[in-house]
């Protein structure tokens, strides 16, 4: 029988969760106007991001160890709800622009958070999979959101269909590793696993390693991530991201620093090749791109590279701490810039679908300062140029990755930001170089969005040691 | 061990053995008229309409959808009414709290003319 | 009694059957079943373990599955039927606006 500590576990979640449900049915019985949605949506998730950080310094487990509070958990939390927030205000405007105002967008989004919430705090593998599901199904739906644009609906059943697909190895592995250790819960399965080295575990541990990769964009899983990122309303686009990657990372790195440090010789090789590849093959292919959201979906898939980077040496307990503090304040610099960079995006974008090559940002400079200045910013972030929060997140990733010995892997990480560099600093030189005309959309929310992104990304990178301190303490232990 | 499946093994070949006398023995002694009203796939029966792949009104998914939906649930109701008594009054509540869950959808589905015909 | 491999080599067999269907069938709606018969390997391997390991928690999982494909038919169904309306076919190679 659950004690009110279970309850006081998963509060935020809880909290979220009635909310959205009650969101559901206020907005189709009551609510005319569907910007009222969104503030209560938003409103919903700033009261929940508050009792996440009242959280914080908080431990407990609940459900009879299925849910788990900790410093990580409020760490990837309270990022899911700001990044939650900062979905709201990228919508706001852009889906009466678009004409595809509707409340269940606010919703949806609402039910994706409290997946995502679920996810991080999740250690039990069948709690893994509700929240994977909870946070996918949302997604595929607010990806075909824009019902009578082709594109859209492209997208949406694009990423279902590989989001589904990635859920079928999911639960195989799952499966493969209940067989083998007789537990789904992840710390019995780390006693069960330590006691014996068997391949069963290897494959499970493999395949889950494969549905999650689908989440969170790692080549070769990565085939969906353009067209659905291209295809998407931009809005969501920039949600789903943040968002879904976070969720991905965060499950990823519980799933396998709780329950697979035994099996953490075979895994380190596979996921230092999953590293190389994906940074690798996510740079080359951004550099002949044309159209901004196909080029920030394949920088999107670089970056994932460079996050799982730091989960290389997951099972060495002298560097994981370190190198998963980095990877975690990777996570936050990237959740910032991105919204920063798909914000500027949307301030662009046209009904008619113009205002999305990378030729229509010619001349932005000279006709709207701010808006060039911030995307420079969050281009020179991504790229990692200093003074950005980029760099410092890679400065930090690639010490510890050197720190624990794969000084190769952060050779092909350098080589491969240079590479970067040249297709960011292209959008760049369009802005300030080029002659060009564009029509520019002025909102309330949007502005603030990148303008507070651009703000942090320059604040954050000259006093980064606050971030970092809160994501080593968010480490798993 | 396979002695346990000799009986299913033996109905097996017994019902394969009735099925073809029963159809045997027609073929034998039945009268055979060929006609147009004979050869119709349900003889006596409606006459058939079109083809027999046509598409169907796209309001029939929307409601096997939602009864998909709706009926799935009721797997979750099977081990709760095995360990009723053992859950007692708590697993009673936790129910009223699916179901009201369930509702919700319900509620919402129907706000949105989802179970409308036309 | 038959033995759990038998059921183990089936599921894989199955999942492995699923996994080749959604790689080579152009058709969403036969990509979708090829997806739905991974998870249902899934589920048999799962109970066969749970037998095995005599615990319950595999059954419960098998539970959770086969609710959430249920949902997933939902919004797959939706998009595929979505997309007929606009397009007047689903085969998958003929949705393709989005390349670069």
């Amino acid at each position: 029988m659950p004690q009110p500590q279970d309850y006081q576990t998963l509060l935020p979640v809880i909290v979220l969760a009635v909310w959205a449900c009650a969101l559901l049915l206020l907005d189709s019985f009551l609510i005319q106007r569907k910007g009222l949605t969104a503030c209560l949506a938003a409103a919903g998730l700033a009261i929940t991001l508050g009792l996440t950080l009242s959280q914080i310094g908080r431990s407990s487990s609940g459900f009879s160890g299925m849910v788990v509070l900790d410093g990580f958990s409020t760490f990837i939390n309270a990022l899911q709800l700001v990044s939650g927030l900062l979905g709201v205000a990228l919508a706001y405007a852009y889906v009466k622009r678009m004409g595809i105002e509707r409340g269940e967008y606010y919703t949806l989004l609402l039910f994706s958070v409290v997946g995502m919430m679920l996810m991080a705090q999740a250690t039990d593998l069948i709690v893994v999979f509700i929240a994977l599901e909870m946070l996918s199904i949302p997604l595929y739906v607010l990806a075909a959101f824009n019902r009578t644009q082709a594109a859209s609906e492209e997208a949406g059943l694009k990423y279902f269909l590989l989001g589904a697909f990635s859920t079928g190895f999911l639960v195989y592995g799952i499966t493969l590793v209940y067989g083998a250790t007789a537990s789904t819960n992840l710390s019995a399965i780390f006693a069960a696993a330590s006691s014996t080295s068997n391949l069963l575990l290897t494959i499970g541990a493999a395949l889950i390693l494969v549905g999650f990769g689908f989440k969170v964009a790692v080549v070769p899983f990565h085939m969906w991530t353009p067209d659905v990122y291209q295809g998407a309303p931009t809005a969501v686009t920039g949600f789903m991201s943040s968002g879904a990657k976070i969720a991905g990372f965060a499950a990823l790195l519980r799933v396998f620093a709780t329950a697979f440090p035994a099996i953490a010789a075979d895994m380190t090789d596979i996921l230092w090749a999953l590293a190389a590849v994906t940074m690798i093959l996510g740079n080359l292919v951004a550099i002949s791109q044309t159209d901004i959201k196909r080029m920030l979906a394949y920088s999107s898939i670089a970056h994932a590279g460079y996050i799982l980077m730091a989960f290389v040496p997951y099972g060495n307990p002298a560097v994981a701490p370190v190198s998963i503090a980095a990877g975690l304040f990777y996570l936050a610099a990237y959740v910032i810039t991105n919204f920063g960079a798909w914000g500027v995006v949307i301030a662009l974008e046209q009904p008619d679908g113009k205002g999305l090559q990378i030729s229509d940002y010619s001349g932005l400079f000279w006709r709207k300062r701010g808006l060039a200045v911030a995307m420079t910013v969050f281009m020179l972030s991504l790229i990692g140029f200093p003074p950005t929060i980029g760099m410092v997140g890679k400065f930090y990733l690639f010490r510890a990755i050197i720190d624990g010995g794969f000084t190769g892997l952060a050779i092909i990480g350098v080589i491969a930001s240079l590479v970067s560099a040249f297709y960011y600093l292209r959008v760049v030189v369009n802005m300030f170089m080029r002659e060009g005309e564009q029509k520019i959309e002025r909102e309330f929310w949007l502005d603030l969005t990148w303008g507070a992104a651009a703000f942090l990304t320059v604040a954050i990178s000259l006093a980064p040691g606050w971030l970092f301190y809160l994501a080593s303490a968010a480490g798993l232990r | 061990m396979l002695l346990e499946y000799l009986a299913i093994a033996l109905l097996l070949v017994v019902s394969t053995l009735v099925g073809l006398i029963a159809i045997g023995l027609g073929e034998l002694f039945g009268p055979k008229i060929k006609s147009k009203v004979k050869d119709e796939p349900y003889e006596s029966g409606m006459p058939v309409i079109g083809a027999g792949t046509r598409r169907m009104p796209v309001r029939f998914y929307l409601i096997a959808v939602l009864f998909i939906l709706f009926d799935i649930e009721v797997v979750f109701f099977l081990p709760w009414a095995v360990a009723f008594r053992q859950l007692g009054l708590f697993g009673m509540f936790e129910m009223v709290v699916f179901i009201v869950i369930l509702l919700v959808g319900y509620a919402y589905a129907w706000k949105k003319g989802a179970l409308e015909w036309e | 009694m038959v033995p759990v491999n038998y059921y183990i080599i089936l599921s894989a067999i199955l999942f492995t059957l699923g996994a080749l269907g959604v790689l080579v069938r152009r058709n969403p709606l036969i990509m979708f079943m090829s997806i739905e018969l991974m998870l249902n390997a899934a589920n048999l391997a799962m109970v066969a373990f749970s037998s095995v390991n005599h615990s319950f928690s595999g059954q419960i999982f098998v539970f959770f599955v086969i609710a959430v494909a249920a949902a997933e038919v939902a919004v797959g169904l939706a998009l595929i039927v979505q997309i007929f309306k606009s397009k007047h076919t689903i085969n998958v190679d003929d949705v393709n606006s989005l390349k670069g």
